[in-house]
């Protein structure tokens, strides 16, 4: 018996250091050398220095001046019960889908729902087909990214909101637009925190180029 | 679909075959003791090793039993320490959130799960796991679960070329060790420096606390995650760091990061074939196989990828594009990410069911009827490539009765590489391959008629029950994915899956152990005009035909009460 167990227990014990600690220590520490930017969660800040959030983490967004990123049917604990939860769209402490199924009514439901508000804020997308990803909620709650043409349908919105002309709303969709990688891998997207970013500095500086 | 999809998918699988040939060769040199270009570094490195566990222990020869008793002692060792962390985790350091030790039972289940390389979670990575835990108790596992399969595989494919009548299938500890350090350590070490400059974190802070310009604040969990994800993947593990596993963006953050995820899981499994046929000495023979497995992958990759495009009725009512156009995913993107759309989803879930990993870059939950049926076929045969070794030794169970099949039909002895297949292997085959159906499908019909099964289902009607069978094909297949939408934190299914998973992945692997020390004992015969040649084209099509016969047969039924049912009523415009 012991013939058996002592190596065994050695063979734990050693590959447990050299897997479980060496290992992500020794890639932490590299890591954090090489690109600490990226190690540390590709954060995006003011110039001030204030932390505005992931360049890879979706954000909340609401009113019509700003472009708006999926649904996300992430949840938190309710603070008032917490054997319940609560819906927290975004919440990038606890990630995850809305897990309906294709035969869901809850599903059904929310589509329709999701649909009557998007249509409420820009009425000329009544009867029109609209993207896959604009109703659809991603599987991690903090898809950063829209389609390109979930862009486009936003931007007479937020042109409009803003009161500047559309083609430079465009311009910066353009701008902000991430191709397939290598030509092939993956889909084009936008991401929807850098374009507002884009935004933000859109009025004033706009104001004396053009005159 | 358009042609840009189906182009990238074969691409990536053509990558993967043409890696999988120089890196079967490169696993049977470190399994024959070949020279290999790294053995000057690497033959200190574990030169040091054995010394620590004991230059006897790690250089004596054994046969079944010794090499079978070292594997399970290992791993019971393995899951002791890893239930320990996880219980004590609020006692240990890396704990800045002050998460609590985790309950007994659910400690219970995740230990099994991941020692045993199926990676089952029934807890969320960011709101339950201490970054000590995610290292020393997730990360470590994920290497040793792996190794475990491959070194049991290679212990197999030994009983078929050793002479010395099965006394020495070779050296667990050495196989082991040599396993870790030459392929999986320097794999996951580099290419985790790839995924962290595609985006992934690696540090050891537990969160990011931002403040976004529409007010309020963010508060981002990070942590350790690159060095965890090239393993998870690499070693056909799956346990997600996150809750959302790898569809989280830092878990797999580009379309690139993507692509390497799937060609880690497609590698090994595949590869492994490839050094079948080099240690065995015919090449032939491993390319058979391999074109067994790659049919069955071929065969029903483009249904999920054809069935996730052509989306849903309730999709199409709400007005949503279905057709993917050059500026929008289109089809069913419920559960699904923009930056991968309907063709990285889709191949991920395939290949992640297939080469039996468990991770997720979307939620397999939302998928189509149709578009899932793929992936409880991955599991449920077990070898469309499989995971780590038991994919490979699954194969060789339905390749062993096609042996005895085709044997009794034409009349002769069945052989297999020169070895007479008799009565007790064909007893130890079939009671391995028995196993798994039988832990499938009795709990999953158990959960539907009890009470405290039904009252976790996330879904309702055949996508509830489908949640359910999904389960415990999962936990079966050591597999680890889910129907996420089922609760599985409740005492029965922590304990039921979680005994799930220990006879899914055990007997099965001491019964193939037994049919190996019953193999090696036999005398090799020669290659006469009257053998049944294993290695052609013929041979491969009845092997084919064996598994999808014999898989078919046995869980036919359940797929059709979950989600082929489920598919009928949907196209009839029922929801419940």
């Amino acid at each position: 018996m012991r013939a058996i167990i002592l190596p065994a227990l050695r063979a734990t014990l050693v590959m447990w250091l050299l897997c479980g600690i060496a290992y992500p220590l020794a890639v932490t520490g590299l890591g954090q050398w090489l690109l600490p930017r990226q190690a540390n969660g590709s954060l995006v800040k003011a110039a001030d220095g204030t932390i505005l959030g992931s360049q890879l983490i979706g954000q909340e967004w609401s009113g019509p001046q700003w472009f708006h990123g999926r649904p996300s049917a992430t949840i938190a604990a309710d603070t008032r019960d917490s054997a319940k939860t609560i819906d927290a769209p975004y919440n990038a402490a606890a990630s995850g889908g809305s897990n309906l199924g294709p035969t869901s009514r809850a599903l059904a439901q929310r589509l329709r729902t999701d649909r009557r508000a998007a249509e409420a804020e820009q009425p000329e997308l009544v009867g029109r087909n609209l993207p896959a990803d604009m109703l659809t909620a991603s599987g991690s709650g903090l898809d950063p990214d829209i389609s390109p043409a979930y862009a486009a349908l936003q931007m007479p919105r937020v042109a409009a909101a803003r009161g500047v002309p559309a083609d430079r709303i465009a311009a910066l969709i353009a701008k902000n637009t991430i191709g397939r990688a290598l030509g092939i891998f993956g889909e084009p997207r936008v991401s929807v925190l850098r374009l507002n970013l884009d935004l933000r500095g859109l009025n004033e500086p706009s104001r004396t180029i053009d005159h | 679909m358009t042609m840009q999809g189906w182009l990238q998918i074969a691409l990536v699988l053509l990558i993967v075959f043409l890696l999988s040939i120089p890196v079967g060769r490169y696993l049977a040199a470190i399994v024959m003791d070949r020279k290999t270009w790294l053995d000057p570094v690497l033959d200190r490195v574990d030169n040091g090793i054995y010394r620590l566990i004991g230059r006897d222990s790690t250089s004596r020869p054994m046969n079944w039993k010794a090499y079978t008793v070292h594997m399970l002692a290992t791993n019971l060792c393995m899951a002791v320490l890893i239930y320990l962390i996880l219980v004590f985790q609020d006692y240990l350091p890396l704990n800045p959130l002050k998460l609590p030790g985790m309950e007994p039972i659910q400690a219970f289940n995740t230990a099994i799960s991941f020692i045993t390389n199926t990676d089952w979670q029934s807890y969320g990575g960011e709101t339950t796991l201490s970054n000590f835990s995610q290292m020393a108790a997730i990360t470590f596992p994920m290497f040793t679960s792996a190794t475990t399969g491959f070194v049991v595989a290679m212990a197999f494919i030994r009983a078929f070329t050793v002479r010395d009548g099965g006394a020495n299938l070779g050296n667990f500890y050495r196989d082991f060790i040599r396993f870790t350090t030459r392929v999986l350590l320097p794999l996951s070490f580099v290419l985790a420096l790839f995924l962290i400059w595609q985006g992934t974190p690696q540090t050891l802070d537990a969160t990011v606390l931002t403040h976004p310009i529409q007010g309020g604040q963010q508060s981002i969990s990070i942590g350790p995650v690159a060095s965890f994800e090239t393993i998870k993947h690499l070693g056909t593990n799956g346990g997600g760091f996150f809750n959302a596993n790898a569809a989280h963006p830092f878990e797999n953050p580009t379309p690139l990061s993507n692509w390497l995820l799937m060609s880690l899981m497609a590698l090994l499994p595949s590869a492994l074939v490839v050094c079948f046929g080099e240690m065995i000495g015919n090449r032939r023979q491993g390319w058979v196989l391999y074109g067994v497995m790659a049919a069955m992958l071929l065969l029903i990759l483009p249904v999920t990828i054809i069935a996730e495009q052509a989306g849903t009725p309730t999709l199409a009512q709400a007005g949503i594009e279905m057709a993917a156009t050059g500026d929008q995913p289109g089809g069913n993107m419920e559960g699904k990410e923009v930056r991968f759309g309907i063709a990285g989803s889709g191949l991920f879930g395939v290949i992640t069911t297939s080469f039996t990993t468990g991770s997720v870059n979307s939620m397999h939950d939302s998928f189509t009827p149709m578009g899932a049926v793929p992936e409880f076929i991955g599991m449920m045969l077990q070898n469309v490539f499989g995971g780590k070794g038991v994919g490979f030794l699954a194969a060789l169970v339905y390749g062993l009765i096609a042996v005895f099949i085709a044997g009794l039909m034409v009349g002769r002895t069945p052989e297999f590489l020169g070895k007479t297949i008799q009565r007790p292997e064909i007893i130890m085959v079939s009671l391995a391959l028995l196993i798994h159906p039988l832990v499938i499908l009795a709990p999953s019909s158990w959960s539907m008629i009890a009470p405290y099964g039904v009252s976790s289902l996330g879904n309702a009607a055949m996508h509830g029950y489908s949640e359910v069978l999904y389960a415990f094909a999962s936990s079966a297949a050591n597999n680890g994915s889910a129907f996420a939408g089922l609760d599985a934190n409740t005492h029965w299914y922590n304990l039921a899956l979680g005994l799930v998973i220990l006879v899914g992945r055990y007997p099965p692997i001491i019964f193939m152990m037994a049919v190996a020390g019953s193999i090696a004992a036999k005398p090799t015969l020669a290659t006469t005009v009257g053998t049944l040649k294993t290695d052609s084209l013929k041979f491969g099509a009845f092997w084919l035909g064996t598994i999808l016969v014999v898989g078919a047969l046995t869980f036919f039924p359940a797929l059709v009460l979950g989600p082929i049912a489920e598919a009928f009523a949907m196209v009839h415009g029922y929801t419940y």
